[in-house]
């Protein structure tokens, strides 16, 4: 898979560095030359690498806040018509609306559709549950998990081209530099 | 990474400067401190209903000192690195506790005109009283008041003068002493401040009780320390000092901030729910008053707004704490709330027909932060503002959020 030949089905380009430094550095220049449809592969969070790829803040805040204020509506509503349409019961001489009783409810629901709304929203953006990426045909990949760091660019990148690329990735420090095949 | 950033610190560069206006606080705080004491002299406030207002001034400064020294204290006890550059701010804010011993002779003095419990013929007739005069009586109080100002104060000089002695050598002995103590200073100062609200603020309606009464105190105390400290912060910022503290320590002062303010959201709804529900009248008494029966009602709305609703909605996202200008009207505003919080628990007990101000209340904020800024002051100019060989500064200066 050393080979550097496009062939229509190829996934990416993959290349390996060895410091976080080095890929710190990689990241910025891969992001100065205008890639859209990459990333970074590092084996622990290296700190400031989100500005030297260049990546927007997260969407994700604003759907759970979106989310979670519709389990707030959910909670009061839910409490609403139960106490004052379908199950009109006088508790402990409280009147039907009796809105502090429903707060603790209002609150759980709150937090439950925020979960909800990040662990389903980080599933989506992240294209998950997939039983395999083509990245993990790699053989040397498996130290992105020990030691060392990788750039992947997708083949779906507009400035993508197989030779340059991997040239280019050469000229900014990477050790070592394979094609990604599509899966079978 | 990016930025690469120097790993320690000279103390000249960390020392206030002379051209700067705090180095002057001594002097400006003593003559602010003087002149709200001949105000209050002047308005004859040191009795009656200007004593109430002396006590919620009082309890803002004290609680305050409190959250200052939970923060150096809370620092100690977890290791943190994060906050070594802005811990000295809190330390030197903690040794206004001595002033706080001096200026707590009013209340001392006019306990009689405060507390319904002083009154020895209406306690004999009063059998729930009666009951409690064993915990709520003169000599007692005194000397329990007396214990939370020594300790305090007293915990505020150890941890302050550890840290200023390891300036000079960066000896880890003073860091695993100050760690050692930080332990047992936990909860003497927890029981401290809760026994303080109960003494101070919550023996003014000598039927009610609360067991959260200290909880919710000392959130608001909280409030006031990071509130203070994201101000100060950022002025001693300005003035050269604090050069080193970045945006992502006040992006953490932040983010506390939001936190205690959800907390003391969190326990006055708890007892206030709890009492709501129960709905037993000794209880339910005391949110009475604060409601329609002594025209506190849209007093109350007020807070739970202010105090709740619009900083928690305005301080949900990264960019307001990390914002300078957004992050000091937060401050500003939850400082304003906490005066209206303490307000709110103090005044109710004597203003029987709706909160009204009166200038006792602007006086006695004018005499206590006077000469409590006045002390902080003296020390804010004694030593360098930033823990200089603290074995964890590098890690702060290095810190970043993701």
């Amino acid at each position: 898979m050393a080979s550097t030949a496009t062939t229509s089905s190829t996934w990416g380009i993959l290349a390996e560095f060895d410091s976080a430094a080095e890929i710190f550095h990689a990241c910025e220049k891969v992001r100065d030359a205008g890639f859209a449809q990459w990333d970074a592969h590092t084996p622990f969070p290296v700190h400031g690498l989100d500005d030297a790829m260049g990546l927007k803040a997260s969407k994700l805040p604003w759907v759970v806040l979106v989310v979670g204020l519709s389990g707030t509506f959910t909670g009061t509503a839910l409490q609403y018509w139960v106490h004052n349409y379908a199950y009109k019961l006088v508790i402990s001489g409280k009147p039907y609306f009796a809105w502090p009783a429903y707060v603790p409810v209002i609150f759980e629901m709150s937090i439950l559709f925020s979960a909800f709304a990040t662990i389903f929203s980080i599933m989506g953006f992240c294209r998950l549950p997939r039983w395999n990426h083509p990245i993990f045909g790699s053989k040397r990949f498996e130290k992105a998990s020990d030691d060392k760091f990788f750039i992947s660019i997708e083949s779906a990148d507009p400035k993508f081209e197989a030779t340059r690329t991997a040239e280019f990735l050469k000229g900014i420090g990477a050790k070592h530099v394979e094609l990604v095949e599509e899966e079978a | 990474m990016s930025h690469p950033t120097a790993t320690t610190l000279d103390a000249q560069s960390a020392s206030l400067p002379a051209s700067s206006l705090w180095s002057k606080s001594p002097i400006i705080g003593a003559v602010i401190g003087l002149l709200g004491l001949i105000g209050m002299f002047v308005t004859g406030s040191f009795h009656g209903e200007g004593l109430f207002a002396y006590l919620v001034a009082y309890l803002f400064f004290f609680s305050l000192a409190m959250g200052a020294l939970f923060f150096v204290v809370i620092q100690h006890a977890t290791r943190a690195g994060w906050s070594v550059v802005v811990r000295r701010l809190a330390e030197i804010l903690s040794m206004g506790f001595p002033a706080l011993l001096v200026l707590f002779a009013p209340i001392a003095f006019g306990a009689h005109d405060l507390y319904h419990w002083t009154h020895l013929d209406e306690v004999a007739k009063d059998p729930i009283l009666q009951a409690k005069s064993g915990y709520l009586n003169m000599g007692f109080w005194l000397g329990r008041a007396l214990f939370y100002l020594v300790a305090s104060s007293a915990y505020a000089w150890y941890f302050y003068s550890k840290s200023v002695k390891q300036d000079t050598n960066g000896d880890l002995a003073y860091s695993h002493a100050t760690r050692g103590a930080s332990y047992p200073a936990l909860p003497v100062l927890a029981l401290s401040v809760t026994f303080a609200a109960f003494d101070w603020s919550m023996s003014l309606d000598p039927h009610w009780f609360s067991t959260m009464f200290g909880v919710c105190f000392f959130a608001g105390g909280m409030i006031a320390l990071l509130a203070t400290l994201a101000i100060m912060g950022h002025s001693l910022k300005s003035a050269g000092p604090l050069a080193v503290v970045t945006t992502e320590h006040f992006h953490d002062i932040g983010k506390l901030l939001f936190g205690f303010t959800v907390f003391w959201s969190y326990v006055n709804f708890s007892q206030f729910m709890l009492i709501w529900y129960a709905n037993i009248p000794e209880e339910t008494m005391w949110f009475a008053h604060r409601w329609i029966e002594f025209g506190w009602d849209k007093f109350s709305i007020f807070l739970a707004v202010g105090h709740f609703a619009l900083p928690f909605f305005f301080l949900m996202t990264r960019h307001t704490k990390r914002n300078k200008v957004t992050l000091l009207i937060a401050s500003f505003w939850m400082l304003a709330m906490h005066y209206l919080d303490l307000f709110w628990q103090v005044m109710p007990t004597e203003q029987h027909h709706g909160p009204h101000f009166t200038a006792a209340h602007g006086l006695s904020m004018l005499m206590i932060g006077g000469f409590f800024f006045a002390l902080v002051g003296v020390f804010l100019k004694k030593s360098s503002l930033v823990p200089v060989k603290d074995p964890r500064l590098s890690e702060s200066l290095r810190f970043t959020n993701y």
